[in-house]
């Protein structure tokens, strides 16, 4: 009886958080077109989610085409067809490691910032401020920095894979020995246009959901140091199972 | 907005708006389940500086919460020159607030801008200002509080006193008609505190601007406030000029106004007896 009580409460709170999580977006979403009035405000955030991001993910994009390099020709000289390799890789990039790793960096890096400035903001009174000064802070604020992290999740994600395929070519090609045109020939006929989209698709629904989260998240965090930490965590917890949800939905509808 | 709103007020509420800017009427309010105030009457006047005191806890910043209209009463009216604040939708609320300023007890300064742009942003926000003439109005109100040569510093490099300084510059920009002080000599030194009176006072003569400080600090408020009201058990305990205050019949204002330690708001925080607590076990 407990645990049905326990089970009751559990599904009540989640569809109060998800009723939450749509009013709120449905507030966001309505100033977009105020906020993009002045895209001065909206570039600036687009710096501070993507500009900022870029050393974290172009790192990583080096190293997991590195990685993916060594793996992928470990793995296809056992069939005899290391020169796939370029394919391999680059399939894998655009479609899957590409837009996932970058929505787990990018939750991590601008998610965690966002979602601890307007939850520092809360606490520290300046939203308040910015109502009592009849600015509504859902326009200035979380609006402006919503469109910024949409904006940019996909930006990070065309250069995580571009720096993917770099590391890949210099593990493979350079090291490993692969021949460069089979590398380059082979990946160019087998990359369509469909796989493209695949990819930005999945960087801008990713970038839709984290940057949702992290203002949520940031906008809704209890005004106290415990309650901004808490807020933090919650974005990249949530930000990263969401994302790899999406993932798994996104590969099912478009395969 | 705000005067499409007013058209349905009536004429008798007009009338009372014109001697009194704000007038609370009757008004309670609960959160979680305790009851903060229970039938609240008070009156703002128009053009005077008016003070709102009680011992901690006892809801002046509730207060100054729901005249501004951030939170709404569970029951009774508040009327800001006639209009129901809390009857207003988002829009004419935001429109009623260009009327209105606060000073927050932190300042509230958007740490991600420097002094200038702070006091410029409410500026930016609501008009169309040439930005020579924003210009010159940020400098003017930040000569008005003596931080003109800060304007180009960060607020986290204020002191606390230059930060509430700024807050009031930036709550002057756009020239309100009632400025709202939530504790506005906590935590500063004489010559800040003094300055801070001092454009209060300033700001109330020169300009006929209607104040309103909440603050413990009877000795300031004694020499700045023309009114005051001490609240205390969600009610109005007493209402006046505050020097009149001080042989007030009712104990608790009585200890409130003259500082005792102890009286009807006790010392001590509600407790288990203190013996028993400590020879038993239990934090």
């Amino acid at each position: 009886m407990k645990l049905l009580r326990e089970l009751t409460d559990n599904a009540g709170d989640f569809a109060a958080t998800v009723g939450g999580v749509t009013l709120f977006l449905g507030r966001v979403l309505g100033q977009v077109p105020r906020a993009l009035m002045r895209p001065s405000l909206v570039i600036d955030q687009i710096h501070n989610a993507g500009a900022l991001s870029l050393v974290i993910i172009m790192t990583c994009g080096l190293f997991v085409g590195a990685v993916l390099g060594l793996q992928g020709y470990d793995l296809l000289l056992r069939f005899g067809s290391e020169d796939a390799l370029g394919t391999a890789a680059a399939l894998a990039l655009i479609k899957e490691l590409g837009p996932v790793i970058t929505a787990l960096l990018f939750a991590g890096r601008a998610g965690t910032a966002l979602a601890s400035e307007i939850g520092l903001m809360r606490a520290t009174d300046q939203l308040t401020a910015m109502e009592m000064m009849a600015v509504d802070p859902i326009r200035r604020v979380i609006a402006t920095r919503f469109l910024g992290g949409l904006i940019a999740m996909p930006l990070l994600t065309i250069i995580f894979i571009a720096i993917g395929i770099f590391g890949v070519q210099v593990v493979g090609v350079q090291l490993m020995g692969v021949d460069s045109a089979s590398f380059w020939s082979q990946m160019r006929s087998s990359v369509d246009f469909d796989d493209i989209f695949e990819g930005l698709l999945k960087g801008c629904v990713f970038g839709f959901a984290c940057s949702l989260i992290a203002v949520y998240e940031g906008y809704t965090a209890e005004p106290t140091a415990e309650g901004v930490g808490r807020a933090t965590t919650r974005t990249v917890v949530i930000s990263a199972v969401l994302t790899l949800m999406l993932d798994y939905m996104l590969t099912a509808l478009l395969l | 907005m705000v005067s499409a709103v007013s058209t349905d007020v009536s004429a008798a509420q007009r009338s009372t708006a014109a001697e009194s800017l704000i007038e609370i009427r009757d008004v309670s309010y609960s959160v979680g389940g305790r009851s903060i105030f229970s039938g609240l009457n008070l009156s703002i006047p128009r053009g005077r500086i008016t003070a709102l005191m009680g011992p901690s806890g006892t809801g002046k910043t509730t207060l100054l919460r729901l005249i501004t209209g951030q939170i709404k009463p569970t029951s009774g009216t508040i009327l800001f020159d006639g209009i129901n604040v809390s009857s207003l939708k988002t829009r004419d609320l935001f429109a009623l607030r260009r009327r209105m300023g606060m000073l927050f007890q932190n300042g509230a300064l958007l740490t991600d801008m420097s002094v200038f742009e702070n006091v410029a942003f409410p500026l930016r926000e609501h008009t169309d200002l040439p930005e020579c003439l924003i210009r010159n109005i940020v400098l003017t109100k930040l000569q008005a509080v003596g931080l003109r040569g800060a304007a180009q510093l960060m607020p986290a490099e204020l002191s606390g006193g230059m930060n509430r300084r700024v807050a009031l510059a930036r709550t002057m920009a756009t020239d309100p008609e009632v400025l709202i002080y939530d504790e506005p000599f906590t935590g500063l030194d004489p010559i800040s505190m003094g300055m801070i009176v001092r454009l209060v006072r300033h700001m109330n003569s020169a300009l006929g601007i209607t104040s309103i400080v909440v603050s413990h600090d009877v000795k300031e408020l004694s020499e700045l406030s023309d009114t005051s009201y001490i609240i205390a058990g969600g009610k109005v305990a007493a209402s006046g000029e505050l020097k009149n205050l001080k042989g007030h019949q009712s104990d608790i204002v009585n200890q409130f106004v003259n500082g005792l330690p102890d009286g009807p708001v006790p010392f001590h925080y509600p407790a288990a007896d203190y013996y028993q607590q400590l020879l038993g076990s239990e934090a």
